[in-house]
């Protein structure tokens, strides 16, 4: 069962980053990458991460690909039109990407991954989202710090760079 | 059958494989930065599977439990990726003002 859901929600995530490179309208890709994310959330709950999961929602498919959508929509970007093929450039991409799904397959056949099967839970019950705060805080509360003076950092940014002329 | 680690090691090497593609082959610079949000989600994929199945063995009080600090990575990278969005739209907002293009073969001098 839990094989199942797997692979139907690996398979949809999977599906929907190949339309986000392959349709030609930007509002398309922006959406096919909203489902792609929310298919992610869906592994991260089959790995019991419960507050990655929601937090994958709320983040990305939420906040960051509104500000996506919205940027789209401000650039009032219409279909791409159909450019002259650069065929040295796509040649170049697509053995770097066979190059590397091949070695991938490589090393994921050569370890015993398939073997490893997912260790029970000793103690299912406790809550993941006190457990992820405990050691956030516990272990990590500088870098969390940090991460939040990065983003002061981000906002100050973004409202210089939009300025009309910087003065 | 559950899952195995490299059902999910697999899973999310596709998924950067589909963000390299992206970035490598798509002439539009909000689909190159999609596709990277893509490749960082791969990432994440990859590290979250690492915490579930890497049970933490020390007789602390987490004994028993998956190893945190993997999940705590992922939300710090989820942080730096809102950040990230952020200032390079605002980047992108710019270029577009200055050049009406979003089409990076038009984006060749660095300055103008």
């Amino acid at each position: 069962m839990q094989l199942v859901l797997f692979w139907v929600f690996a398979i949809l995530m999977l599906l929907f980053a190949g339309a986000v490179v392959l349709l030609r309208n930007p509002v398309s890709s922006a959406l096919s990458l909203v489902m792609s994310f929310v298919s992610l959330a869906a592994l991260f709950i089959t790995l019991e991460a419960f507050f990655i999961g929601v937090v994958q929602v709320l983040v990305y498919a939420g906040a960051v690909m509104v500000l996506f959508l919205f940027i789209i929509m401000l650039l009032n970007l219409r279909n791409e039109e159909t450019r002259r093929l650069n065929l040295g450039a796509w040649a170049g991409g697509g053995l770097v990407v066979i190059a590397f799904v091949g070695l991938l397959v490589k090393v994921i056949f050569s370890f015993p991954g398939f073997a490893f099967a997912k260790p029970p839970l000793v103690n299912p019950q406790v809550s993941d989202v006190a457990l992820v705060g405990e050691t956030l805080f516990r272990d990590f509360s500088f870098p969390f710090q940090v991460v939040g003076i990065l983003l002061l950092v981000s906002t100050v940014g973004v409202v210089l760079l939009s300025k009309k002329e910087l003065k | 059958m559950t899952p195995t680690l490299a059902h999910y090691l697999l899973v999310s090497g596709l998924l950067f494989t589909i963000g390299l593609a992206g970035v490598l082959l798509r002439r539009n610079i909000l689909i190159i930065f999609m596709c990277l949000e893509l490749m960082l989600n791969a990432a994440n994929l990859s590290l979250v599977a690492f915490s579930r199945f890497n049970i933490t063995a020390q007789a602390t009080a987490l004994q028993g439990t998956v190893n945190y600090n993997g999940q705590i990575l992922v939300f710090f990278i989820i942080t730096v990726a809102a950040a990230e969005v952020a200032i390079g739209l605002a980047i992108i907002v710019a270029l577009f003002r200055a050049r009406q293009t979003t089409h990076v073969e038009d984006l060749n001098s660095l300055k103008f």
